[in-house]
This record gives structure tokens, C-alpha cells and sequence, in this order.
């Protein structure tokens, strides 16, 4: 493990340690059929997804890995530009294990489109698709990719399952507002579905009066104000064309959230060393379990570098000012500073770590030190995979 | 370009040296205050990809607009309550909170500290509040309340929150009449949705207005947008210098350009410390520092004499240091050919506290990110 807990200036009373995180034995087990990385943004997801995805197919797994957003260069170096939602193989991967690679990033309005075709005859297909509020929904409105990523995982599954295709799904989850939208959407999607409201939308379409209670009309009335009657009427068509629908939707989403939380699922809880992605970390571990999703563990990516030697940065300012008041430009005292700025950063990082281990002592944990530069090949990928497995 | 963004600034921009203006140590107190970039701006909308530490930006924003004895409103919409963890105060409610005291002006008579107030915007009661404000339902509201409306509205259907949220911000920088006893602010800043969402975000209304082709949504919506498409807003990006972010930035402001939505500036955030200049770096890197005077200095120093260890040490963290130094360094020539203000604050070692907050303010105020 690449644990660097070099221990700088005064060494803290010995404080709760995570257990490692074991990477190869996740990924090497054949019990394991996904893997979902989640976190909140700018953590590194999406790099870490691929690492793994990478290691495991190098490792002699036939993987997919389902990526939301890729950097640009990353998603060149695995081929995967184009956005057409079909899996593609990845080019240069070691495969002298028998493993492969495939990847694919997410087109959200295509996945809808696509559960919106299969599902509907071509002519209600055709209805619900130039509808007004399918297009804003499916297209520009938030929310839709954390219940498309589930759509995509669920069908890649049961695609994998009926043809053989993979034996390991990665997915990296959508850069969410909050934990809550990815592991809610299934059971949102649901709650959609069997609203009230939906139900009241639907109540004109399916005709007449029984439900026209004076509350009804009171709602229609208030809706009508505020919405135009032209909106409402839209939204009417819209949900009466979609009504068909909901049944399978509500089946998927189902089955779907089973899928997590079944036992070859693995959720790996991604976080950088700063209190607010520690805070959401920490967030996530509880809902899992709450949840009873299980848990693999937590990777903490950019970790800072551990300095070398026993200089504390304490004594490392104080010499530095020495050195400054005799020599103003000394390269010296330069080093020294830099030396104390990089010790109280693993510090703090190594504080922070520690109070997420002490409550949360039971999750295993993986620290990437950071590297100097980004991320955006193959070579580059296999480096993390290394770090992840503590090599 | 042609659209939306403020054309004084634009033209100016050729004329001042921007990113020059950040010199390796900072500049002393005394020196001449810059002319403030964005003098006509009411809304200052901050977003950034996550992990740039956009919320801290948006923070020591509202802290430099409010010297000079303005009021300024910083507004939150994620529900993260990160405000609130910053400034040390308790959880905010749906409710103007006054929070902290500007930054201090320049010494002489009127210049008077002005104060930053809070809000937590959040869907539920920004739809509420909306409601009966504009609609006088009523009864009715009380209904649509009872059959899940407002829950569907806030929390099922995507998309409704953005319309909720920047309506609310909308209200905070218009205030008119129909909020009779609120407080008026000189200008606001949003701690906005990160740049992968934030021409969405602010673009809902465009897409409502869309939808809705007539009655009170459709000009309700109309009116948004022309607040947020004037050049009273102007939308910063915060990044690091590292290539995603950057690219990001960039991705975002030609999504931002398209959208006809005003850039702002770019706010270079986390810089590593520049302990060392161009001629260390080359040597550190090239691992051509002097041995011998290390050992000398650290010896002088009174620390570790002789100690081979840690010179070693030393020498190789200033090559790392020098590694990443150089990668900074060609991010920050793609920054600065985004053709945008940008500015650039330090990375705190030791985190952002209360002070660390003040502290990115004045730097903030020093290099003209103020109106």
C-alpha cells in the first residue's frame, strides 16, 4: 500500500487507522459483476472508473466501463468520442490474460429515446418523442442522466447476463448536486410514477366526471393560472402518451435498484483529502447501508505527496525566516518553505482521513497520491490501477 | 463574444496585462487599489467544476463587493449548506440572514464596512413564497400542496428546481414593490451549479419560455432572461490550473457565449506558492541545485547538519514542486488566451477559515474582481 503515513512533526497519539482496500481482490473476483464509483464532483470518478476497468481487463476480466463524462483526451486515448451509446472496444489493452475492454460513454437523451421506442408502437413513440415537454425532459432539463445511468446500467446488465458478453460492468455515476440523486432515482422514478399529481394529470384523459371533485377543479383551476392552459393541455398529452409506459419503467427501475443491491455489486465511495468531499463521502457510506447496498470501500485520490525526512514545519519556518534575514533571495530558505507548505497539507490531509476512519472504522480504505500531471492515456491509466492496488 | 458580454471590459482587455497583474508576492497594502473591472454588475454569478472551490470564491466575492458600505446578498441553491460551514454560522433557513461584515475599504471618511447577508434558496419554499406572492391563491395553493403539486414540482420533476431557483435569485436582484420590507442589495452573488450544469441552469428559463408560449410563466420566464443576458450579470468560472478544469472552463464559456449569457472573469484558484523563482526552478528540475550550499545554509540554519537525508528530501520534493510548477504554468498561458479577466488566488495550506476568507477577499478586491 502506498499509505503514506510519514509522520511529520509531533506524532499524533496513535489514532484509528482504515483497513487497506484490497483493489486486485475486488476485481480479480469472479463474484464481482459491478463495480459503481460514486462521489461527488471533481474527485476523480471518472479517471478511477477507468483505472479499474483497465486493471481488471488486464487481469483477464471482459469488461465494460460506462462513463459519464470523460475528459476529452481520456475519452480519445480509449475511443470512445464518438457519443453513439454503444459500447467500443478499447485499443492497447494488454490482453494476454484473456481479458478485454469495451467502453462507453453515456448519451442520455438516447438512452430515453431508445426505452421510449422499445417500448411504445411506432406511431406513440412518435407522439410522445416531438411532444414538447418529452423533449425538454429528455434533453435539457437536470435530473434525467441519473435515471438514464440506471436505465444504461440495467440493460448492459441484462445484456451481458443473456449473451455473455462482459463479466464486469464499471460504472462511474454522474456528477450529481448531492449522493441522493443517483441512489434515489430508481425509487424517484417510481414515486414519479404513482404520484398523485400524475394520477390528477391523467384523470381529464381518462375521462369524465367521477373524479371531477371540487378539489380537482380547484387544483385545474390554480394550474390553468399559473401554467396556461396551453402548458397543462401539453402536459396532459405528455403523461397520458407516457402512461403506457410506466409500467416497464417502474419494472426496470425495480429491478434495477435489486441489481445494486445484490452481492456481486461493489460500491466504491470516491473522495479527495478536503473536508467537503470527505463530508459527502461519509454521506454516501451511510445511505449505502442504509440502503443495504454493499460497500467495497473508499478510495481518496490526490492525496498530497508525503515529504521526505523528519524536518517538522515548524522548524522548517523558523530556519527559513534565519535564513531570509542574512540572505533575502536564499534558494535555501526557498526549499524549506516549500518543505513546511507540503508537510502541513499531508498533515491535514492525514487529520482529515483519520477522523473519516474514526467514524467509519469498518470501511477499507485506498489513498492515490496525486500526480504531477493529468491523466489521459492508457500508460496513464495503468499507473493509477498501480497506486489503487499499492503498488 | 458579440453578445451579452459587457463591451467596456472587452475592449479595455487588449490594453491590461490581467494575468500580469499577480506578481509573486503580494502587493503591499498601500498600493494604488485597482479600478474595479466590473463596475455595472448587480449579479455576479459564480460556478467552477467541482473541487475548484468555487463556494469560497463566491464567498470572498460577496466579501469584496460589500466594502464601501454596500449590502451585498450571497445566495446558495444546492442545498450543501456550505455557507453556513464557512462563515461558522448556524444552518440557514429559506431567509435573508445577515452574516458577516464586508471588507474593510481604504481609511478615510465614508468608507464604512458594508455587510454580506445569506440565503439559502431552496425550491420547496422558493415555490411556495412564489406562489403567494404573485398568484394570491390561497386556498387553492393550499391544495396544490395537498395533492403533491408542490412536492412534485420541487423534487420529481427536473428541471422545475431550476426555474424556482433562479427565479428566486431573479427576485432578490429585482426587487420591486411586491416585496415591500425586504432589504435592497447593491448587488448579489450566486454560488452557482458547477460549469458542466451552469448554462443549463441558467438557460432553464429560456427553455420554460419555450414551453410556455404565452400567459404569466412565459413572461415571468422572458423577464429572467433578460436580467441574466444583460451586462448587470456577468457569470465567473473558477478553476485550477490543471488540464481538466481548464478545459472545462473553456467548454463553459463557449456553452455560456452560445447561450448568449455574459462571461465574466476567470478565477484561478489554489495556486501553488511561488517560494522559488524561473532560474531555481529550471536548476531544480534539472537537479543542478548546489548541494554544497544547502548543506551550508541548513547547517547556518541550525537545522540537521550534515544530515544527507535530508537534503536528498529537499532536493527531490523542489523537483516535484518544479514539475508541477511547469504544468501550472502552461495551464495558465491557455488561461489567459480565453481572452477573459482573469485572477488568481493562492491555495491555503492550511485550509479556509473565517480569516483565510478575508484574506482571498482583499486579493480579490487588490485585482479588480469587484464592482
Amino acid at each position: 500500500m502506498t499509505r503514506s503515513r510519514a509522520r511529520v512533526g509531533p506524532r499524533r497519539s496513535g489514532g484509528p487507522t482504515a483497513p487497506p482496500l484490497d483493489v486486485d481482490a475486488l476485481i480479480d473476483d469472479p463474484a464481482t459483476g459491478i463495480i459503481v464509483c460514486c462521489g461527488s464532483g471533481g474527485v476523480g470518478k471518472t479517471t478511477t472508473s477507468a483505472a479499474l476497468a483497465l486493471r481488471a481487463a488486464e487481469h483477464g476480466r471482459t469488461v465494460v466501463v460506462l462513463t459519464i463524462d470523460p475528459a476529452r483526451r481520456l475519452a480519445q486515448s480509449m475511443g470512445i468520442e464518438a457519443l453513439d451509446n454503444t459500447p467500443r472496444p478499447v485499443v492497447g489493452v494488454e490482453e494476454t490474460r484473456g481479458g478485454r475492454l469495451d467502453a462507453m460513454m453515456l448519451d442520455m437523451k438516447r438512452t430515453f429515446d431508445e426505452v421510449v421506442e422499445s417500448q411504445a408502437t411506432p406511431e406513440k413513440a412518435r407522439q410522445i418523442l416531438e411532444n414538447p415537454f418529452y423533449v425538454a425532459l429528455s434533453s435539457s432539463f437536470a435530473g434525467t442522466q441519473e435515471y438514464m445511468a440506471m436505465e444504461k446500467l440495467g440493460q448492459i446488465h441484462a445484456d451481458a447476463r443473456r449473451d455473455g458478453t462482459y463479466d464486469l460492468i464499471v460504472v462511474d455515476t454522474p456528477p450529481s448536486r448531492s449522493a441522493l440523486d443517483f441512489l434515489d432515482a430508481p425509487e424517484r422514478l417510481s414515486s414519479f410514477l404513482d404520484g398523485r399529481f400524475i394520477r390528477l394529470l391523467l384523470a381529464p384523459a381518462r375521462g369524465p366526471a367521477r373524479m371531477m371533485t371540487a378539489g380537482l377543479s380547484l387544483i385545474t383551476n390554480a394550474l390553468t393560472k399559473i401554467l396556461g392552459a396551453q402548458v397543462l393541455r401539453d402536459m396532459q398529452t405528455f403523461v397520458a402518451a407516457f402512461d403506457t409506459l410506466f409500467g416497464g419503467f417502474r419494472q426496470r427501475a425495480q429491478k434495477t435498484f435489486e441489481l445494486l443491491q445484490d452481492d456481486h455489486t461493489a460500491f466504491l465511495v470516491v473522495a479527495a483529502p478536503e473536508p467537503d468531499a470527505l463530508r459527502e463521502a461519509a454521506y454516501f457510506v451511510e445511505r449505502l447501508s442504509e440502503d443495504r447496498m454493499p460497500l467495497a470501500g473508499l478510495v481518496v485520490n490526490r492525496a498530497s505527496p508525503a515529504p521526505t525526512g523528519v524536518l517538522s514545519p515548524d522548524e522548517a519556518m523558523v530556519a527559513a525566516v534565519r535564513l531570509r534575514e542574512r540572505q533575502p533571495d536564499s534558494v535555501t530558505a526557498g526549499l524549506l518553505r516549500l518543505h513546511a507548505d507540503r508537510s502541513r497539507m499531508v498533515e491535514r490531509e492525514a487529520t482529515l482521513r483519520d477522523r473519516f476512519a474514526a467514524a467509519h472504522p469498518e470501511v477499507p480504505t485506498a489513498v492515490v497520491p496525486a500526480l504531477p500531471g493529468d491523466v489521459h492515456d492508457l500508460t496513464g491509466l495503468r499507473r493509477i490501477g498501480e497506486l489503487l492496488a499499492g503498488e | 463574444m458579440r453578445h451579452g458580454a459587457s463591451p467596456p471590459l472587452r475592449t479595455a482587455l487588449g490594453a491590461r496585462p490581467y494575468a500580469a497583474r499577480v506578481s509573486d508576492t503580494p502587493a503591499p497594502e498601500s498600493a494604488e487599489p485597482c479600478r474595479p473591472d466590473w463596475p455595472r454588475v448587480r449579479l455576479h454569478v459564480v460556478t467552477g467544476k467541482g473541487g475548484t472551490g468555487k463556494s469560497t470564491v463566491a464567498a470572498a466575492l460577496a466579501l469584496a463587493l460589500a466594502s464601501e458600505g454596500r449590502n451585498v446578498l450571497l445566495c446558495e441553491v444546492e442545498g450543501r449548506q456550505g455557507i453556513a460551514r464557512m462563515f461558522d454560522v448556524d444552518p440557514l433557513p429559506y431567509e435573508e440572514r445577515r452574516i458577516a461584515t464586508g471588507l474593510p475599504g481604504r481609511d478615510g471618511p465614508g468608507n464604512h464596512r458594508g455587510v454580506v447577508h445569506a440565503l439559502h434558496v431552496d425550491a420547496e419554499s422558493a415555490l411556495l413564497e412564489y406562489l403567494s406572492m404573485y398568484y394570491k391563491l390561497g386556498r387553492a395553493g393550499k391544495a396544490l400542496d395537498r395533492f403533491g403539486v408542490i412536492e412534485f414540482a420541487t423534487t420529481i420533476a427536473p428541471g422545475v428546481r431550476d426555474v424556482l431557483l433562479t427565479g428566486k435569485v431573479y427576485e432578490a436582484v429585482e426587487r420591486n414593490s411586491r416585496n415591500r420590507h425586504a432589504v435592497r442589495y447593491d448587488a448579489v452573488v450566486l454560488d452557482a451549479p458547477p460549469t458542466g450544469r451552469i448554462t443549463q441552469f441558467l438557460n432553464v428559463n429560456n427553455e420554460l419560455a419555450g414551453l410556455a408560449k404565452v400567459g404569466p410563466i412565459k413572461s415571468q420566464a422572458d423577464n429572467v432572461m433578460t436580467l441574466f443576458r444583460s451586462p448587470r450579470t456577468a457569470v465567473h468560472l473558477v478553476t485550477v490550473l490543471e488540464e481538466m478544469p481548464v478545459q472545462e472552463t473553456s467548454d463553459g464559456i463557449a456553452d455560456l457565449h452560445r447561450a448568449r449569457l455574459p462571461v465574466g472573469g476567470v478565477v484561478v484558484n489554489l495556486v501553488r506558492p511561488r517560494d522559488l523563482d524561473k532560474d531555481d526552478l529550471d536548476a531544480a528540475r534539472a537537479g543542478t541545485l548546489d548541494r554544497a550550499a544547502l548543506h551550508a545554509d541548513l547547517a547556518e540554519a541550525g537545522v540537521a547538519a550534515g544530515d544527507d537525508a535530508l537534503v536528498d528530501g529537499l532536493l527531490a520534493e523542489a523537483r516535484d514542486h518544479a514539475e508541477r510548477r511547469a504544468l501550472e504554468d502552461s495551464q495558465r498561458k491557455l488561461v489567459a488566451e480565453l481572452g477573459v479577466p482573469t485572477y488568481e488566488l493562492p491555495r491555503l495550506a492550511g485550509g479556509v477559515d473565517l480569516g483565510g476568507l478575508y484574506e482571498l477577499a482583499a486579493d480579490l478586491k487588490r485585482q479588480g474582481l469587484c464592482s
